[in-house]
């Protein structure tokens, strides 16, 4: 079976599109994730392949389904931002011999394709709608979401996984070369790190505001505690250290004013979910998440790099469309998820969304209140990337178990978890979910 | 010392006009609206017919900087940390390109100065755009 990438239009990224048309009629009902780990150690059984059937199986053991039963399969086939296999380096044996090939031999290895992972779940026999979402877990949730809405599947999997080698990240490939492509060099010739243009924002933000970098310290204290409470995470299984504010005050600059505590850590790991339809899920083991409604923003930067204007009038229309399609108001929303790799752009999601009242300027004010899960205005409970490692899919974990009332000491107690938001990666550019306890 | 470049098919009159001490920036004809980086296509009309290339002034304003203390960039790591700023063009300052700023200290950015166009070269001689505070000692 192929596998294309999902057609622009399954995404809704325009104002005006009124109610999400299948608004509490897809639910999230199994979670599968692997362990965790910092690199690759070139063992078959824990390359990205591997740790992606693993959570898989898992997704589907949790929901309690007969993978028979199963006809979607949506991920995303990239499995990095910046650790590449090097051009030329041969598959190492141990690969081929343990897995099933596709016609492209990184797949499982460096990246992965709905074709690979079909070949190596044999289990998979039903599945007649496999999609690729490019970029993110959120995007492949909003193509799960879409296809089981459109009827494309009724029982659909959602899979991201990332890798990681040796190496410092990014570092390879182009940047370690003597010269570069004409249209990369306009931009690359100046060395920027990639939290560089997050940097920039920040900065302004900072100017515009009146605001200090040492103001981040507490969002910084409070990812890593809930990432501690998250057992699927990267630091709780491998470094459980927390972040104190002397800690994130003495980090090394990157790209000042950003640090290195401010960038999240390459990792290795996968998660999977099952979504399908409500009245599927009524008769499931877990009990349903439904999700309300999907946006996402396709914004074009004017020039080099978003201004902090560009960047709050497309994080405000990107609430807007979210609202509209779910049915809700910023007032609505028990508790946020918003992606926080780079934490420096974490108070531009959370104030466009407008989450607790809060206008622009205001976000690192907020972050000096009691933002813990056991307040009234929880701040990213899974603890993000910063609390759990790079991987973009922590956010959507902690909603749905948040909503299930299965997050276990990290569950906030302060609020009634009933609608959650979770999304990114940038405030511009990116896709963003409303999840339910109930079908709304 | 920055990266060389070996300039293509849709950058090279950029590079080309660098090495000839101009600078040039890509123009829609049918929107009358400068944009850059340089693309196949015009970002607001989507017309790939229209696009030309028009001399600049030279001159800019800086906008915005950070210091970069950790490049992945193995060429430039010796220089670090540096400055990277953002120079809004005199002809449309939605218009942004990158400098290092040379002869402005780490970390001392004088924001909303005036700055003027050099061009600089790089590891494999193309010269490159590069911006001067004005009144700077070169
Ligand atoms: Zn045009």
């Amino acid at each position: 079976m192929k596998a294309h990438n999902a057609p622009a239009a399954m995404f809704r990224a325009n104002e005006g599109m009124g109610l999400w048309e299948h608004r509490g009629k897809v639910a999230a009902v199994g979670i599968g994730h692997s362990p965790t780990a910092r690199r690759w150690d070139g063992q078959p059984e824990t390359s990205v392949g591997a740790i992606s059937l693993l959570a898989l199986r898992r997704a589907i053991e949790d929901a309690g389904v007969d993978p028979a039963a199963i006809d979607g399969l949506v991920l995303d086939p990239t499995t990095t931002t910046g650790a590449h296999w090097p051009k030329g380096r041969p598959v190492p044996a141990e690969m081929l011999n343990a897995f099933a090939a596709t016609d492209d031999p990184l797949d499982g290895l460096a990246q992965l394709s709905a074709p690979w992972v079909l070949k190596n779940m044999p289990e998979l026999s039903g599945v007649k709608f496999a999609m690729h979402g490019d970029g993110c877990m959120t995007r492949a949730i909003c193509v799960a979401a879409q296809a089981v809405g459109d009827g494309l599947a009724h029982t659909c999997l959602v899979l991201k996984a990332w890798h990681n080698y040796a190496g410092r990240y990014g570092q390879g490939g182009a940047s370690a070369g003597d010269a570069l492509p004409g249209n990369v060099a306009i931009r690359a010739l100046w060395g920027t790190p990639v939290c560089y243009g997050t940097a920039l924002q920040f900065a302004e933000y900072c100017r515009k505001y009146g605001k200090r970098h040492e103001m981040m310290a507490p969002f910084m204290e409070n990812s890593r505690r809930n990432g501690l409470l998250f057992p699927e995470g990267y630091w709780a299984q491998h470094r459980p250290e927390e972040i104190t504010a002397e800690d994130y005050n003495a980090a090394r600059w990157i790209a000042k004013p950003a640090n290195l505590l401010d960038n999240d850590l390459p990792i290795m790991a996968a998660a999977a979910y099952l979504f399908t339809t409500a009245d599927r899920a009524r008769h499931m083991r877990q009990k349903p998440v439904y999700i309300l409604g999907h946006a996402s923003s396709r914004t074009r930067t004017r020039s080099m790099t978003a201004t902090l204007d560009e960047v709050e009038a497309d994080t405000a229309r990107t609430a807007r469309k979210l609202y509209e399609g779910a049915g809700i108001s910023a007032a609505d929303v028990s508790f946020e998820n918003m992606y926080d790799g780079f934490t420096l752009f974490h108070q531009f999601h959370i104030e466009g969304l407008g989450y607790r009242g809060l206008k622009f300027g205001e976000a690192l004010d907020f972050y000096q209140t009691d933002i813990s899960i056991a307040g009234p205005n929880p701040v990213q409970p899974s603890g993000g990337n910063i609390g759990c490692g790079r991987t973009r899919f922590w956010m959507h974990t902690d909603c749905i178990q948040q909503l299930q009332g299965r997050a276990g000491r990290r569950q906030v107690t302060g609020v009634k978890p009933e609608v959650a938001v979770s999304g990114g990666p940038m405030p511009m550019g990116g896709d963003f979910m409303v999840w339910s306890a109930t079908p709304g | 010392m920055k990266q060389g470049v070996a300039p293509d098919e849709l950058t090279r009159p950029f590079w080309e006009a660098a090495n000839a001490g101009r600078l040039v920036i890509q123009r829609c004809a049918a929107c009358d609206r400068l944009q850059h980086p340089p693309s196949r296509r015009c970002g607001e009309c989507r017309a790939d017919t229209a696009l030309e290339w028009r001399q600049m002034s030279g001159r800019g304003v800086i906008q915005n900087y950070a210091v970069v203390h950790d490049s992945p960039v193995r060429l430039l790591q010796a220089d670090q940390p540096f400055n990277v700023a953002v120079i809004a063009l005199e002809e449309d300052s939605d218009i942004q390109m990158y400098s290092h700023l040379p002869g402005t200290p780490v970390d001392e950015v004088p924001l909303g100065a005036a700055v003027e166009v050099i061009f600089e070269a790089t590891a494999n001689g193309q010269r490159v755009p590069e911006w001067r505070v004005v009144g700077a000692e070169a």
